[in-house]
């Protein structure tokens, strides 16, 4: 649905996005990440056709942004960032007008407010001025907008951003939900909201894709991916580890505590050895007649990965 | 038939956006008393003795000098500052339906404006029989004349998220467009310029254009004048909306 092919954006001498390309299709939620200022409301901005690029190509539905803009608009779905809405209007009026924009008329337009409003949950406020909404009331109206004429594309930049965390819940929902019929690009700040929502993760850092994958090969890109928890006691924190480290497939072990005897350590997984680190542990365990309160693969945590990723490069060197 | 439905979408909205804030009323308030004052008092209208409203129209440049930025300045400066101009500009509509209909509603407004001056033509009537014809034209002069400096506002507001600045700049021009064929100016001109140049400054006068209606002489050179300024700063607009998404 979602075509972007090597899109680069100057702003006089800097280059906001640089040389980038994606493609989304249907039933896929694609997750936009990256630190503040990497360019991720800049692609958004191109992909709806509000700020046209410096180069490259984006298409929606078939429809080229540049040469055909209002057909790719009437496909898609856009809450900017902030959440924009007119301070003077009432919820409805401007679900309305929107509407109107939309080519709806008469109960057609009737409908499609009232079932948004439903999506969103705005039956409280419908006839409150939009400067008198909270913030989560604003953001849900903005998103209410989007949603109104049923977008096939659905461009989202920071849909929870101002939610509490019920309101942040409803909303991923709402989101994964519509995410099986239709094409779905969200940016956020939120990892764990990746994990639950996307199908797909693209990670930018100073205009560029610097990842791309489902959520958990990101998270195998962790140090921790495929490391083994191991809680025990009776013995040293110092001769476990010791032990540990031998195991095979093992790369090095951490100690976490080790408090009145009970031992908490870490065994990083040595990536090359593939995914039995974990069974290596337990056999160790068996053969040497260690006492273990509890034993446990890790997943990587994406955290982790992006922070690895998106680090400026003279930190990393520091580091 | 797309277009027009968009445009006439955004002029409701925009007129409504008048209507629920209180902008519309001190205005038409201000803009009442302004010209009641401006006829009675300052233009001697009942000393002229005579059954005309020269006394009215001739105030009009000047009270729209600082009336009709006030009208036009949030036009689009709101929308950047607000932010609403993405979600507009993302609306499958074009610019030019925007800035029409934004323009549009606004110049309706200030019709209605103008229209509730109806009063002063019927005291004009009632007390003798002035030539009814003349009045009509001055009304479509005067209707032209704030559609130009409105346009100009349009411009200015699409220069600036502050409504300040925007408001100041449109005085600035429009305040220039009436300088330019102001007698005392034209007369300063003279002096120390040929005609041909003096001429040439004060054709691009509003007051130039705006007398003959006065006069009650509809010429189509004069409504082409107010129609090419319309038409020029709207097409700016057009220009300054598109550069400044291009960054």
């Amino acid at each position: 649905m979602i075509k972007v092919e090597n899109l680069t954006k100057a702003f006089g001498a800097k280059l906001a996005v640089n040389d980038l390309s994606f493609s989304v299709e249907r039933g896929e939620v694609l997750g936009f990440l990256g630190p503040n200022g990497a360019g991720k409301s800049t692609t958004m901005r191109m992909v709806t056709g509000f700020i046209p690029p410096t180069s490259g190509n984006i298409s929606v539905g078939g429809h080229d942004v540049l040469e055909d803009p209002i057909g790719a608009k009437r496909l898609m779905g856009y809450l900017p960032e902030n959440a924009p809405g007119y301070a003077d209007m009432t919820v409805r009026g401007f679900l309305n007008f929107v509407a109107e924009l939309r080519g709806m008329r008469g109960d057609e337009r009737k409908r499609a407010v009232n079932h948004a409003v439903e999506l969103c949950f705005l039956e409280n406020v419908l006839y409150q001025t939009i400067d008198t909404l909270s913030k989560g009331y604003k953001h849900r109206t903005c998103l209410a907008q989007s949603l109104i004429h049923d977008p096939a594309v659905l461009i989202l930049d920071e849909p929870t951003d101002g939610l509490d965390p019920n309101q942040k819940h409803e909303v991923r929902n709402l989101i994964k939900r519509m995410g099986e019929n239709k094409a779905i690009v969200f940016s956020t700040h939120i990892l764990e909201e990746v994990e639950a929502v996307c199908s797909r993760v693209i990670i930018i850092d100073r205009g560029s894709i610097v990842a791309n994958g489902t959520p958990a090969e990101l998270k195998a890109r962790s140090e921790l991916a495929g490391a083994v928890h191991v809680r025990a006691h009776g013995m040293p924190a110092a001769t476990l580890s010791e032990r540990l480290a031998q195991v095979p497939g093992a790369a090095r072990v951490e100690i976490l505590g080790d408090v009145d005897g009970r031992v908490e350590v870490r065994v990083y997984a040595d990536k090359s050895a593939g995914a039995t680190l974990t069974r290596s542990v337990a056999e160790a365990a068996a053969r040497e007649g260690w006492q273990l309160d509890e034993i446990h693969t890790e997943e990587g945590r994406l955290d982790e990965v992006f922070r690895t990723i998106t680090l400026p490069d003279t930190i990393k060197a520091a580091a | 038939m797309n277009a027009w439905s968009n445009i006439k979408a955004i002029m409701k909205r925009e007129l409504g956006g008048y209507f629920t804030s209180p902008i519309a009323y001190v205005f038409l308030v201000i803009f009442l008393l302004l010209t009641g004052f401006f006829t009675f008092t300052v233009g001697n209208f009942f000393e002229r003795g005579e059954a005309s409203l020269v006394s009215f129209f001739t105030w009009h440049p000047w009270l729209y000098l600082f009336l009709v930025p006030a009208v036009g300045m949030r036009l689009w400066s709101e929308e950047r500052r607000l932010g609403t101009l993405e979600l507009l500009l993302t609306l499958p509509i074009t610019a030019w339906q925007a800035i029409v209909g934004k323009f549009l509603a606004s110049w309706l407004f200030l019709a209605l404006a103008l229209a509730l001056t109806f009063p002063v033509v019927i005291t004009v009537n009632w007390l003798g029989q002035p030539d009814n014809g003349v009045i009509m034209a001055g009304y479509v002069g005067s209707l032209l004349l704030a559609g130009a400096y409105l346009a100009i506002s349009c411009m200015t507001s699409a220069m600036t998220r502050n409504q300040v600045i925007s408001f100041i700049l449109s005085v600035m021009i429009c305040l220039f467009l009436i300088l330019a064929g102001y007698t005392p100016v034209t007369d300063l001109l003279t002096r120390f310029a040929n005609p041909v140049v003096t001429q040439t400054i004060a054709s691009f006068s509003v007051m130039t254009h705006f007398e003959a209606f006065q006069r009650g002489v509809l010429d189509t050179r004069d409504v082409v004048f107010f129609a090419s300024v319309i038409g020029f700063a709207l097409f700016a607009t057009g220009v300054i909306i598109r550069n400044q998404r291009a960054g």
